[in-house]
């Protein structure tokens, strides 16, 4: 078995029928659960969206420090957002946006508690894809119409 | 009779179940205040998010007037304050989660904060620079 290099790996090892050591699977065991169900898809959804919004926060940092620098700053930082690989970025931002709001709202209800049940969680999980398309579907209208 | 038992049980001291900090030393002080941003950016990224929307495209004096308005620095510093709270200490989650070795995952988090921190004062800087 190669070398511990974390702590936390040390509660993880074990011991194969014939005595060798083995280090024994971790959490979250992605092998033996299906990912595709709604419910742990917009789970995992969650952490990517809001990865995602990251990056967005870095963008809107350089588009405001490019608006306080001056004219041909924000001239670079405007074409980058005019282009082609610009307008994918946003629209993929908006969508991640609104999905980290809208889940991270169904976050907070499970913090206070409530809305474990199974018929629940499938029911906030469509409300949350339902309201990140609205949303998303509404912020295009108000920039292209 | 069950507090006894407990107290048997339990090699925490009375002083350092009541304080609650756990072996971290920081209680449940991330968790919470991840929480506490989020409710703030709720507002606050809706906010955002329409008025960009109605930005795209604008000319640099209508964008500078936009950032100038009181009320929208105000709030713009509010939402980079908060957001980059949220998010750093939501990398720093992810980092914990993924990075393997000691070191490697400390140093990660150092990065991301540092990044974090610098990022925000710039972009609160050139907010505030627009305003004033």
């Amino acid at each position: 078995m190669a070398r511990i290099k974390d702590a936390r790996e040390a509660a993880m090892v074990g011991r194969r029928s014939d005595g060798t050591l083995t280090r024994r699977p971790l959490s979250p065991h992605l092998q033996v659960y299906d990912m595709m169900q709604m419910t742990s898809l917009l789970s995992i959804l969650h952490r990517i969206s809001g990865v995602a919004w990251c990056a967005g926060l870095v963008l809107l940092s350089w588009w405001l420090i490019a608006a306080g620098t001056g004219e041909s700053a924000f001239g670079a930082a405007q074409w980058f957002f005019g282009s082609f690989l610009g307008w994918v970025a946003l629209f993929g931002l908006t969508v991640a946006a609104w999905y980290h709001t809208c889940a991270g709202i169904r976050h907070l209800f499970w913090d206070a508690g409530r809305g474990f049940a199974m018929e629940d969680a499938y029911r906030s999980g469509r409300m949350v894809v339902i309201g990140t398309a609205v949303l998303t579907i509404l912020t295009w209208l108000l920039i292209l119409v | 009779m069950a507090e006894d038992s407990a107290s048997i049980r339990s090699l925490r001291s009375p002083l350092g179940r009541v304080r609650g900090m756990g072996s971290a030393k920081g209680g449940t002080h991330h968790w919470w205040m991840q929480r506490v941003t989020s409710i703030a950016l709720l507002p606050l990224s809706i906010w955002l998010i329409f008025s960009l929307a109605r930005l795209m495209g604008a000319e640099y004096g209508v964008v500078l007037e936009w950032i100038g308005n009181t009320f929208n620095a105000v709030l713009l510093l509010a939402f980079l304050t908060a957001a980059f709270h949220h998010a750093a200490a939501g990398l720093q989650v992810v980092i914990e989660d993924y990075v393997r070795g000691e070191l490697k995952r400390f140093a990660a988090i150092c990065v991301v904060n540092g990044l974090a921190v610098l990022l925000w004062l710039a972009a609160s800087l050139s907010v505030l620079r627009i305003a004033l």
